[in-house]
């Protein structure tokens, strides 16, 4: 007889609470920043000498800056996927963690946001 | 109730350093290290949006000797978790875990991150780039 609830087993967590998310999620977008990564810095380098009008059009064209949306996402996601790893890895005082995980996470989130918004305020021209 | 007396299981200092030890933590420390990288990403990104006064206050920054060091390091350390990241992504596979494998994919990635940073700041530097 298993003491387990039926809705816990159809969940399918035991005491972790969690199950795979953080590990796949973490590599999806491992593997979706391959080519974004390299779209950007091969992008960066054709800008040649940061010349504002010359990088205003660039991010206007829309296949750029949808590019550029998925890049920040995916970018900041897997940031603070691993930066939480890390956290969790080496402070071991129960506070400090959880402080330590929501100021990672609230500042991952506010960048993410920031570099959006940038992207987007460019691009429709504002 | 915690004892702490009690023998701690042996960290860091205990081993004889390897290669694969060495690469392991270098691609946690480059991931830290790009986290903060971000930051000029977004500094980029909101003085492009903000006009041509702050987008030429950060093309002084990257300019200067200092924010070339940075971008050197950043570049570096995107090349070296990239690689390394594909080197992971293949042990998530359950490829290349014989210890000559490991080894030698280990060189390959650290080799390919060096040359991957010295062809992009070829490219950028003939260019006129930053």
């Amino acid at each position: 007889m298993s003491l387990r609830s039926p809705l816990g087993r159809v969940r399918g967590l035991g005491s972790a609470k969690s199950g795979t998310e953080h590990f796949w999620a973490q590599r999806v977008t491992a593997v979706a920043l391959i080519p974004l990564t390299l779209w950007f810095v091969y992008s960066i380098l054709s800008l040649g000498n940061g010349d504002h009008a010359v990088a205003t059009a660039w991010m206007q064209s829309p296949l750029n800056a949808v590019l550029l949306l998925l890049l920040i996402f995916a970018t900041f996601h897997h940031m603070q996927l691993g930066l939480q790893v890390v956290i969790e890895d080496y402070i071991h005082v129960e506070y400090m963690k959880i402080v330590m995980l929501v100021i990672v996470k609230g500042a991952s989130l506010l960048l993410g946001v920031a570099a959006a918004f940038a992207v987007l305020k460019v691009s429709f021209g504002g | 109730m915690i004892n702490g007396d009690r023998p701690l299981s042996p960290h860091l200092q205990i081993y004889a350093w390897q290669w694969t030890m060495a690469l392991s933590i270098l691609h946690r420390a480059s991931g830290v290290g790009l986290s903060v990288g971000t930051l000029l990403m977004v500094w980029w990104l909101l003085a492009l949006a903000d006009g041509g006064s702050s987008f030429d206050t950060v093309q002084t920054f990257v300019s200067h000797w200092f924010g070339k060091l940075c971008l050197l390091g950043w570049t570096w350390a995107l090349f070296y978790h990239l690689c390394n990241g594909i080197r992971h992504l293949g042990w998530d596979l359950g490829m290349g875990f014989e210890l000559d494998t490991a080894r030698n994919t280990g060189y390959l990635v650290f080799a390919a991150s060096v040359v991957l940073t010295g062809c992009a700041w070829l490219i950028g530097l003939t260019m006129g780039g930053a």
